[in-house]
């Protein structure tokens, strides 16, 4: 920088930045390398994989076309029962833990949502519990739940099989993921209710709008965006939902509360039945992206 | 002071449970299974601690602790280079098909997590990683989280400072590592805790990869001491405290950067 030589003042009165064509790509490089080994390639991979009979333990994995796929819909294949069963379990957990994920943390965030003293704080706190694995959530609950030793029965005053029958078992699961995960949709609400501009307020409050005048003509339209963003990635996580149910009832009873993740991985990482393991997250997957689209519209073309 | 009331009732559903648990980490076994169960340890002993950090053959606990530290920590190195590179190209540089590129990395944020599981234990398998670290260190950092929240962040930054430098004569790399990573301290200080924190607590992962007690990590681990030890609830809780007391000390110093962080990404995205 301190000897200009006359190419470089030649670059410089063109401002062409001193790089060759490879810089781009060395900067990509490590990256690309990373993200095609382990997400691209395995993208692709796991729909080959789900046209084989893909047994990991077997020599031959024979191609099978659509078979895979197709045995999820006869109902006398030996997956498709518990298939259905597992999605059907998603889809419960799904209905019943999305509206709790949706409309609770909205109220929480209302209650953060003016400054006060000790906010930072309380925010904290609510937010405290998704910091926290699945794994000690679980484990924690379990114990709070137990019917002779927790905590819960013991307030409530009566013991109740919490992780051994129906329907406790969703209220437990449900009720633990709300703990566990409403200080997310809590934080996201409160952002978006700090990009609503003021002058909208104080509008509202020369027409005479009340508190809840406020919150039906203001801040609801203007969460609009936020709404469909926290109701999209409350129902693909609810969807997603694993760890739970592994830890908390172990699908009992009988299987009712097995997930279709937790189907699928035991299917396919478990029994090594890969091939009918991929076939079953890629219709799964066909079905989230129907809800997302439908979810899109309805949330979007409101008035 | 209607607000406090109704802050303070969520804030005992929030933290009470975290502090009974807690407490029955210091209990006895006698006085962990008495009916009714104490609020708090009437006779606290760290008992239930020591039998933890002992561990046996099938739960070595601290062993645990290790493999966690060392493969979040691992984990957050390497996703903080690789995205922080890639992110400086995708944002300061220009090259053919960078526009595609970006849309690939970005649309694989919108498929779910659960397609990527089989196919990428087949790909760990073939590299002969399956039980053992690297499984956990490495693949997880191929996530395009990262790429993009950087991307945004450097895009903010005002570009005067790199012009000024691209003339004083200095290459995308001084400008990358003197100008662009100083400046996004913030965005980085984020991702770091974000990485950190999901490696942490990663669970389906690491239980269908690692098959030996001595790779595992503290999530898959605790479930096995939920096995070995049923209703010996304050070991197990001893347990749960050990993976939890750290991201929960982590997130009280770094607040800020992860609720910032969460709030912006989310409503960006």
């Amino acid at each position: 920088m301190v000897a200009i030589s006359a190419e470089e003042t030649l670059e410089r009165e063109v401002r062409v930045p001193r790089s060759g064509k490879a810089t781009p790509y060395l900067f990509l490089a490590p990256y690309l390398i990373l993200f095609s080994v382990f997400v691209l390639a395995p993208a692709l991979f796991g729909i080959w994989v789900s046209l084989h009979d893909w047994d990991y333990l077997l020599e031959g994995k024979p191609f099978v076309g659509l078979d895979n796929y197709t045995a999820l819909f006869d109902g006398q294949s030996p997956v498709s029962g518990d298939f259905w069963m597992s999605m059907r379990a998603t889809g419960i957990f799904t209905v019943f833990s999305v509206p709790f994920l949706v409309v609770l943390p909205l109220g929480v965030a209302l209650l953060l949502n003016r400054p006060f003293r000790g906010r930072t704080l309380f925010r904290g706190l609510f937010f405290a519990p998704f910091v926290l694995g699945v794994a000690v959530v679980c484990l924690m609950w379990r114990l709070l739940l137990d019917p002779n030793l927790g905590l819960v029965d013991w307030i409530l005053g009566t013991p109740i099989p919490w992780t051994t029958a129906t329907p406790w078992a969703w209220i437990a699961l449900v009720g633990v993921t709300v703990w566990w995960t409403l200080g997310f949709n809590a934080v996201i609400y409160l952002a978006g209710m700090q990009d609503i501009p003021r002058e909208l307020y104080d509008a509202a409050k020369v027409d005479g709008a009340g508190r809840w005048g406020e919150f039906v003509h203001v801040t609801l339209p203007g969460l609009r965006p936020v709404a469909l963003f926290v109701v999209t990635t409350t129902i693909l996580a609810s969807a997603n939902m694993f760890g739970q149910s592994y830890l908390l009832t172990q699908g009992a009873p009988g299987g009712e509360t097995r997930t279709a993740i937790m189907y699928m991985l035991q299917q396919g990482l478990r029994e090594y039945k890969m091939g009918s393991a991929s076939a079953m997250s890629y219709l799964l997957t066909l079905l989230l992206i129907l809800v997302s689209v439908a979810n899109f519209r309805l949330l979007r073309t409101r008035p | 002071m209607k607000r406090y009331t109704g802050l303070l009732a969520l804030a005992v559903l929030f933290v009470g449970p975290l502090v009974w648990a807690l407490g029955v980490s210091f209990k006895t076994q006698t006085e962990a299974t008495r009916v009714p169960p104490t609020l708090l340890p009437t006779e606290p002993t760290t008992s239930a601690y020591g039998t933890v950090f002992q561990g046996t053959t099938d739960t070595p606990v601290l062993r645990w602790f290790a493999n966690s530290l060392v493969a979040a920590t691992g984990h957050m190195l390497l996703a903080l280079v690789v995205s922080s590179l890639a992110a400086y190209a995708l944002a300061r540089l220009e090259f053919p098909g960078k526009k595609p590129m970006f849309g690939v990395i970005v649309g694989t944020l919108l498929v779910p997590g659960f397609v990527f599981l089989i196919p990428q234990f087949l790909i760990v398998d073939q590299l002969g990683w399956l039980d053992s670290l690297t499984a956990l260190i490495v693949p997880g950092a191929a996530g395009a989280f990262g790429v993009f929240f950087l991307r945004q962040f450097f895009l903010g930054l005002p570009r005067e400072l790199d012009e000024a430098a691209l003339m004083e004569g200095a290459n995308h790399w001084h400008i990358f590592w003197r100008i662009t990573l100083p400046l996004s301290r913030p965005a980085l200080a984020t991702l770091a805790v974000l990485s950190f924190l999901s490696n942490w607590n990663d669970f389906i992962w690491p239980i269908y990869v690692i098959f030996s007690p001595e790779y595992f990590t503290l999530p898959p681990g605790l479930s096995i001491l939920q096995g070995a030890y049923t209703i010996h609830y304050p070991v197990i809780m001893a347990g749960a405290v050990l993976a939890g007391i750290p991201v929960l000390i982590l997130f009280s110093l770094t607040q800020r950067y992860v609720i910032e962080g969460i709030s912006r990404s989310g409503l960006k995205g």
